[in-house]
């Protein structure tokens, strides 16, 4: 099977699968203001996410308390990104990667010292003590 | 632009004014009218030869260098290293080298002088040597690898720099000096007896009033110096310094005009006797004057640039006032420091015979001016009293006053006291108009007006007096000198300190919520969360994997273990003092093997073992502390290790216990945290086995106790540890280094080693002592409670982490998995394993 034509099977396998909600963990796994990292099942496979949780009292002017990104980090080529540091940065929730420091934009991913890179994120969210991501 | 417009540009010589310049030439634009071509008959580009003892030192010619390999190319300047030029034909207008012949328009004379080598008989055996040139160096160091003794004949400046080098050679040194003292031209005889005493505490021996007669094969030794009076004494190694002589005679050999003592003379735009040709820097003689320095030569330099591209820079004579440290030694001289060229001067001396210092003002006769001044011992009030000088300042109603100890006060002349034509860096000519000019047009910060003035990047003795006068000015145009460690703080990390510990405050939480920028979210980042860390660790040293700091910490403290690479972890257990016993090194072979860790001895006298991943890690740690290891720390701005030789226990030389020391005091300081890193070194005897003198805190025996060096560095810039106390006894010994380093964790910047915080600190190492070792600010007692109470509360994060459930849930690749990450793979190599390139996703 030529590349191409691999690539069309995935798509077609991507178009079948639908977007699904999954429990990938309880509230007591998650570290306050700071990252786990958890399997999710997505339409490209199996992924590694980070989830960072930031209780809502302290992080006022943000929409969500929980954010969920690649844990892939694409400058050092290792899964780390959940064990970086959470901060903000020029009213941006960001975590910075523990091996060489770029900031991800925890919102939407985007990398704040190169334009072209941007992590995935995912959509997530409480129900009631578990946490729920859609993958 | 058309080559063969350009006028021919000769400069013979690629020295420090040489080089200085051609990089005026470059930066002035006069390139556009003129082909250089440069003649250096060393090998090696030019070099700062100011700093040339430091190639001993560990520095080598390519960072001595004065400019990158590549910067003529770049410039479109020709360099012709190793090439000298042999005649200068002014009749065809060539000059001639031993490689071939260049026709000239002008000619840039930059040759500066050779040592001079007194006519004695058997000056030329083997093993008689001069100090100049870096190859005079290597001669030198080949020499003295066959030699246990040796000796400088002459102890002026040079003289105690050369003797310096052969103690630093590890030879039993001695300095052989014609005059009745040391540093004839810049001290008197009080001064020279104490700087002699002060040198001979150092094991340099000093022989005045000898003049040698001749030079014959010795018995014990390979030479024999025979002195006047038939005295004699013999050494394996002789290195020449009795003063220097212009290289003139290339000058001399074309007809232009030569001093009555040599030296070619020039007028106020450095043309010699001849329009065409230009000389420039030590060779130059201005007003029946040589200028044996680098500042004047680079005023020459700038002179040459105007005169060869029509400008009117005159040049006028300058200061020939010095600072120097010789061997550890300060001597300072300001004008006329000998009172003998101002008729009716009058003058103060101040001798204080136990802390060996000596200084003497000389003032004219109305008292009001300062004429000249001599500082043995103690340079600190230097740059105040030659400002006084230079500016012709009004002396204050007391003279004496400003060489009385620092106890009474002496109010250090401030920069607003300056006159606008006051110079601040004499290298660069950078008065402080200049400055100002530069902040009046934008200039916002040190780095700033260094870039635009040059100041303080030639000798560097000015840094401290331009760095007062950039925040003064600044201050004083209402510039707030923004020192805020990030956008959530508009306080520096000092200043954090202070609060956290008068307030009390225990979490970041709290103080971000007081203290924080209120315009920010309430989350920080990754520089002050750590800072901060750090900080609550130094005043409370609570466990740092306490649920309200974990956020706080970079990966590496979070999970006690250094991230590598491929996002595996390092372990690296405590082995004080580089001490281990067979059963622990057993323990930690089948650790490892367990585990399959990548094992290594490091730098730092221990084991670190590599490729450890997360999840086990705890497991890791369970069966190292059963075997009774505890956590090295590693990962922390902290104590690292304090490096020990095996000191008197085995070794023949050994004169103290250096590893029970290193042992004892690596227990003491284990998990102190810091705004960086810290790390000792404890050697046994002199030989200096640890590298103790290039630690934070180096530790060196003597036959009375031990020696305390600090604010030393391996790593990027190399930095020799300073002599800070001498033969102190044990307990002594752990005071001060208990003082030093709270007074280091209270005041220095984030991420500052002890160097770094050193070299910014006001004041230097004087001003360090007066607040370690005489208490000075009066907090001493604080100093030491709070280093007892950081030593107190010491335990093992590993052991508490092991012990609790919540704690060790953190150490799970994924939440909803208990799999290792199957990206990581390794591979082996020479037996172990390694990381292989990493997959993605
Ligand atoms: C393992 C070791 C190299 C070795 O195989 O020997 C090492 C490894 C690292 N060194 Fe080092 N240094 C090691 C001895 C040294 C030494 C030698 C010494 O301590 O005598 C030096 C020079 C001495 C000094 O610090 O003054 C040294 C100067 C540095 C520097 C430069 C510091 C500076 O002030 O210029 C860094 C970078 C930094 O700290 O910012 C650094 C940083 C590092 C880091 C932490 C880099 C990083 O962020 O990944 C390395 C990771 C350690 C790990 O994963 O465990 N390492 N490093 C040595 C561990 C010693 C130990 O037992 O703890
Ligand atoms: C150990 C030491 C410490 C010093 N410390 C200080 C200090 O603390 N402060 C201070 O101000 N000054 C100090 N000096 C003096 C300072 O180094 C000199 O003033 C300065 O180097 C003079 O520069 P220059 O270019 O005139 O001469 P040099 O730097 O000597 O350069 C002259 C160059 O010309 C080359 N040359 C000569 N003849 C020819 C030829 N015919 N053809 C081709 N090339 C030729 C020489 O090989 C040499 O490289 C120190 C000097 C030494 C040796
Ligand atoms: S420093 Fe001295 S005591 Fe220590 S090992 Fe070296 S020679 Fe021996
Ligand atoms: S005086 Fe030498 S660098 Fe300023």
């Amino acid at each position: 099977m030529t590349a191409t034509a691999l690539k069309n099977e995935m798509d077609t396998i991507g178009s079948q699968h639908t977007m699904v909600w999954q429990n990938v963990c309880n509230k007591a796994d998650l570290v306050a203001f700071s990252g786990v990292s958890a399997w999710l099942e997505t339409a490209e496979g199996p992924a590694q996410v980070a989830i960072f949780y930031l209780p809502s009292q302290h992080s006022k002017g943000l929409n969500s308390e929980l954010f969920a990104l690649d844990h892939f980090d694409p400058f050092s080529n290792a899964n780390v990104i959940a064990r970086g540091i959470v901060g903000d940065l020029k009213g941006s929730a960001v975590v910075a990667s523990p091996i060489y420091k770029q900031h991800f934009r925890l919102e939407d991913g985007q990398c704040l010292e190169d334009e072209n890179v941007k992590l995935r994120t995912w959509k997530i969210e409480f129900k009631g003590e578990e946490v729920w991501i859609e993958g | 632009m058309n080559i063969t417009n350009h006028e021919q540009l000769i400069i013979i010589g690629n020295g420090m004014v040489g080089h200085h310049l051609v990089e005026q030439l470059v930066e002035n634009g006069a390139l556009e009218r003129y082909q250089v071509t440069v003649f250096g008959e060393e090998r090696h580009r030019a070099y700062d030869r100011v700093h040339l003892s430091e190639y001993f030192s560990g520095r080598d010619a390519d960072s001595l260098a004065l400019c990158e390999a590549d910067y003529y190319d770049v410039s479109g300047v020709e360099l012709r290293s190793a090439e000298t030029v042999t005649q200068i034909d002014r009749t065809t207008h060539e000059v001639v080298t031993d490689q071939g012949r260049y026709p000239y328009d002008r000619i840039v004379l930059a040759t500066g002088s050779y040592p001079f080598v007194p006519p004695i008989p058997g000056n030329d055996r083997e093993g008689c040597l001069v100090y100049r040139t870096l190859d005079d160096l290597d001669a030198i160091r080949a020499a003295a690898e066959t030699a246990t003794n040796g000796v400088v004949v002459g102890g002026g400046l040079l003289g105690l720099e050369a003797a310096n080098a052969l103690r630093g050679l590890n030879l039993d040194t001695a300095v052989v000096e014609f005059a009745s003292r040391l540093m004839p031209m810049q001290v008197d005889s009080e001064g020279g007896e104490l700087l002699r005493e002060k040198i001979e505490a150092l094991g340099v021996q000093v022989l005045t009033e000898r003049a040698t007669q001749r030079i014959e094969d010795g018995e014990a030794s390979r030479h024999r110096m025979v002195f006047q009076d038939d005295k004699v004494l013999e050494t394996d190694l002789i290195v020449f310094s009795a003063g220097i002589r212009p290289r003139d005679q290339l000058a001399r050999d074309c007809g232009l005009e030569i001093g009555e003592r040599g030296g070619i003379v020039v007028d106020n735009q450095c043309h010699t006797s001849d329009p065409s040709i230009l000389a420039i820097g030590e060779v130059a003689l201005w007003n029946q004057s040589i200028f044996g320095l680098v500042a004047p030569g680079y005023q020459m330099a700038k002179t040459a640039l105007s005169t060869l591209t029509g400008g009117d820079t005159h040049f006028s004579g300058a200061d020939m006032s010095t600072k120097l440290k010789l061997l550890g030694v300060d001597v300072g001289s300001i004008g006329d420091a000998h009172g003998n060229q101002n008729p009716g001067a009058r003058m103060f001396r101040y001798l204080d015979p136990i802390k060996q210092e000596y200084r003497k003002l000389v003032v004219s006769s109305d008292g009001k001016k300062l004429l000249g001044a001599m500082l043995v011992g103690n340079n600190g009030v230097y740059d105040t009293l030659l400002q006084y000088y230079a500016n012709g300042i009004e002396l204050p109603a007391e003279p004496a006053s400003l060489i009385l100890p620092q106890s009474s006060v002496t109010p250090a002349l401030g920069p607003d006291a300056l006159p606008e034509t006051a110079m601040i860096c004499s290298c660069h000519n950078v008065t402080k108009g200049d400055i100002c000019a530069t902040i009046e047009s934008g200039a916002v910060d040190l780095a700033g007006v260094k870039i635009a003035t040059k100041a303080s990047t030639g000798c560097g003795g000015c840094t401290a007096l331009l760095k007062s006068m950039v925040d003064h000015e600044l201050e004083a145009r209402g510039v707030e000198v923004d020192k805020s460690i990030c956008e959530h703080f508009a306080h520096t990390r000092q200043g954090l300190y202070d609060i956290v510990r008068v307030e009390g405050i225990k979490t970041f939480t709290d103080l971000i919520g007081k203290h924080g920028n209120p315009d920010t979210h309430r989350l920080g980042c990754d520089i002050c969360k750590p800072a901060v860390a750090s900080i609550l660790a130094s005043c409370f040293n609570e466990p740092i994997t306490d649920a309200a700091h974990i956020p706080l910490q970079d990966t590496n403290d979070t999970f006690m273990a250094n991230m590598q690479k491929n996002g595996t972890y390092s372990v690296v257990p405590r082995i004080a003092g580089g001490e281990i016993t067979p059963d622990k090194l057993i323990v930690l072979g089948e650790v490892a093997k367990k585990y399959s860790l990548y094992s290594k001895v490091t730098g730092g006298q221990r084991i670190d073992l590599f490729g450890a991943r997360l999840e086990d890690l705890p497991d890791i740690w369970s069966e190292l502390i059963a075997a009774g290891f505890e956590t090295g720390h590693a990962y922390g701005k902290s104590l690292r290790t304090v490096k020990s030789c095996v000191g008197s226990t085995w070794c023949r030389y050994g004169v103290q216990d250096s590893v029970g020391m290193a042992i004892w005091l690596e227990n003491r300081y284990k998990g102190l945290r810091a705004p960086h890193k810290i790390k000792f070194g404890v050697s046994g005897c002199t030989r200096e086995c640890a590298e103790a003198q290039s630690k934070d805190i180096g530790i060196i025996a003597t036959e009375n106790g031990w020696n305390l060096y600090v604010c030393g560095n391996g790593g990027m810039r190399p930095r020799h540890a300073e002599l800070f106390a001498t033969d102190l006894n044990d307990e002594q010994l752990y005071r001060i280094i208990d003082r030093f380093l709270m007074f280091y964790v209270r005041t220095a910047d984030r991420l500052q080693r002890t160097s770094v915080w050193r070299e910014n600190l006001e004041g230097g190492l004087d001003y360090l002592k007066e607040v370690i070792l005489e208490d000075s600010l009066d907090i001493n007692d604080e100093l030491e409670r709070q280093m007892q109470t950081v030593v107190d509360t010491y335990q093992c994060e590993w052991a508490d982490a092991i012990s609790d459930p919540e704690k060790l849930k953190r150490f799970r690749s994924f939440v909803n998995d208990d799999r290792p990450d199957p990206s990581i793979i390794m591979t082996s190599e020479r037996g172990q394993p390694r990381p292989a390139q990493s997959t993605s996703h």
